[in-house]
């Protein structure tokens, strides 16, 4: 019968939720890497067995761990992400020219093909790829190098590369985003860049549609049209019909357009979900309700799920790595929680019921369709 | 013989018990010490000094002999009783909340 199995990173280590395909009782097992950051755990589409890990804390930094066996054991590899040739600069906070310094790989995105490739998204904003299965890493440093980069500045919560989208259609499209500076598109594999913010509106930035400095919280994509992107901005839920060429609003009815992850139905490319939070001060959902909201249209009509989830004294956040669907015929969703729930859906975000309640803060949440 | 005491997430990484006993050649220094502790266990590499130069992570601090030694040039020579492994050579995460 087949399963899934979740991937959950967390401020203090990772955690494994795997399930039969009714997904109802769950097996939890974790704290794995305990007491350091997990900002991100993904499965190699190629290899379900392969894992990597973004492990880092302030007193260590940054550890990579790959699995070969479904994360029951694991192997520290290199950890070292060296800017490539004389790193330069981008902005600080104070408009003063600022060295580009590593902090962390935010998001770890293995190639649709092959196991031993990955990519990682850095902070300070970068790209980096690994073809050895993590064993040694280079930057792809034409994204860092366009020619916007000194002018880049960061966000509250750091200048984070924290989406990568390989095209399943188009062999050398990617997509990569970056808060504070937007979205990316590569069509030679990484070796060349071209913003694609044209149609975001930004209100926090001197120059609303600039062509670099968006704050984009997430892009997502459904495999089967490629073309279509999704994308939850710091305000603002968007979409672009032609790869990121041009975006147009689709917010529609939603409570508020502030929010951090966006996702898309395993099955159906017009299903699209977002979990409003009340504004960019208060990171917590409007009237202590947490809800999904759900468009089957492709955006614009919006319903509120939320069926099994809090409906009152509610203030926790979901951030932009901590959603995600499998590929069961009953797409399930999932979403972790800055106070520790994961809760799930087997129908396709109609019903919920937490799988646990109490982890440290969740930063991520992968999944895997097990055969 | 060395004896080097790692803070508790470095052991787990590394998946050490205890102290760790180094035989080091030459001088006994804090990069001597430091560069033999990264060739026993290369998965330490950057998780106490950095890849590129190898200074120091900042929240990372050297004691011995109950003196603060996180500030010493790494190429000065331990206590000799350090040398010896009579006392250890003490690698401490810095006291943080959270």
């Amino acid at each position: 019968m087949s399963g899934v199995r979740l991937l959950v990173g967390t401020r203090k280590g990772a955690f494994v939720l795997t399930s039969d395909g009714k997904r109802q009782e769950w097996d939890v097992s974790g704290p794995h890497f305990a007491g350091w950051e997990i900002y991100h755990v993904k499965g190699s589409p190629a290899d379900p067995d392969r894992l990597y890990a973004s492990q880092s804390s302030s007193w260590s930094g940054q550890v990579i761990q790959r699995s070969d066996d479904g994360g029951r054991s694991w192997e520290p590899v290199d950890n070292k992400f060296s800017y490539d040739g004389v790193p330069g600069t981008h902005q600080w906070y104070d408009g003063t020219p600022h060295p580009w310094e590593f902090a962390r790989v935010w998001h770890l995105e293995p190639s649709l093909d092959d196991p031993d490739t990955v990519y990682a998204g850095v902070e300070d904003a970068g790209l980096f790829k690994s073809a050895d299965g993590g064993r040694s890493w280079q930057e792809l440093a034409a994204l860092r190098g366009h020619d916007s980069g000194p002018s880049w500045q960061p966000g509250a919560g750091g200048m984070c590369l924290h989406t990568i989208i390989l095209d399943p259609a188009t062999p050398g499209r990617m997509f990569a985003a970056i808060s504070a500076a937007g979205a990316f598109r590569s069509d030679d594999a990484g070796q060349s860049w071209a913003p694609i913010n044209h149609g975001l509106q930004s209100e926090g930035i001197p120059d609303p549609d600039a062509e670099v400095g968006h704050c984009v919280h997430r892009i997502a994509m459904h495999p089967s049209r490629p073309s279509v992107l999704y994308m939850q901005k710091h305000w603002d839920v968007m979409r672009s019909d032609d790869a990121g060429g041009s975006w147009h609003e689709i917010s529609g009815n939603l409570p508020t357009d502030f929010g951090f992850p966006i996702d898309v139905h395993a099955h159906e490319p017009d299903t699209v979900y977002v979990v409003p939070i009340k504004s960019d001060a208060e990171h917590f959902p409007p009237d202590g309700k947490l809800r999904v909201y759900r468009s089957r249209t492709g955006g614009d009509e919006w319903e509120p799920l939320t069926n099994g989830l809090p409906q009152e004294h509610c203030y926790v956040n979901v951030l932009r790595d901590a959603m995600a669907v499998d590929s069961l015929d009953s797409c399930g969703i999932y979403f972790g929680t800055t106070g520790g729930q994961v809760y799930a859906s087997a129908d396709a975000g109609d019903s919920w019921d937490p799988i646990v309640r109490d982890l440290p803060a969740v930063l991520s949440v992968e999944t895997q369709t097990l055969p | 013989m060395i004896r080097v005491v790692l803070p508790a997430h470095l052991r787990a990484l590394a998946r050490i018990d205890g102290e760790v006993e180094l035989d080091v050649t030459g001088q006994v220094t804090q990069c001597s010490v430091l560069d033999a502790l990264e060739e026993r266990y290369p998965m330490l590499r950057g998780t106490i000094r950095n890849h590129d130069g190898g200074k120091r992570r900042a929240f990372i601090r050297f004691f011995a002999c109950e003196q603060d030694l996180s500030h010493q040039p790494p190429d000065t020579p331990l206590p000799d009783v350090v040398a010896i492994g009579a006392e250890p050579y003490l690698i401490i995460g810095a006291m943080a909340g959270g």
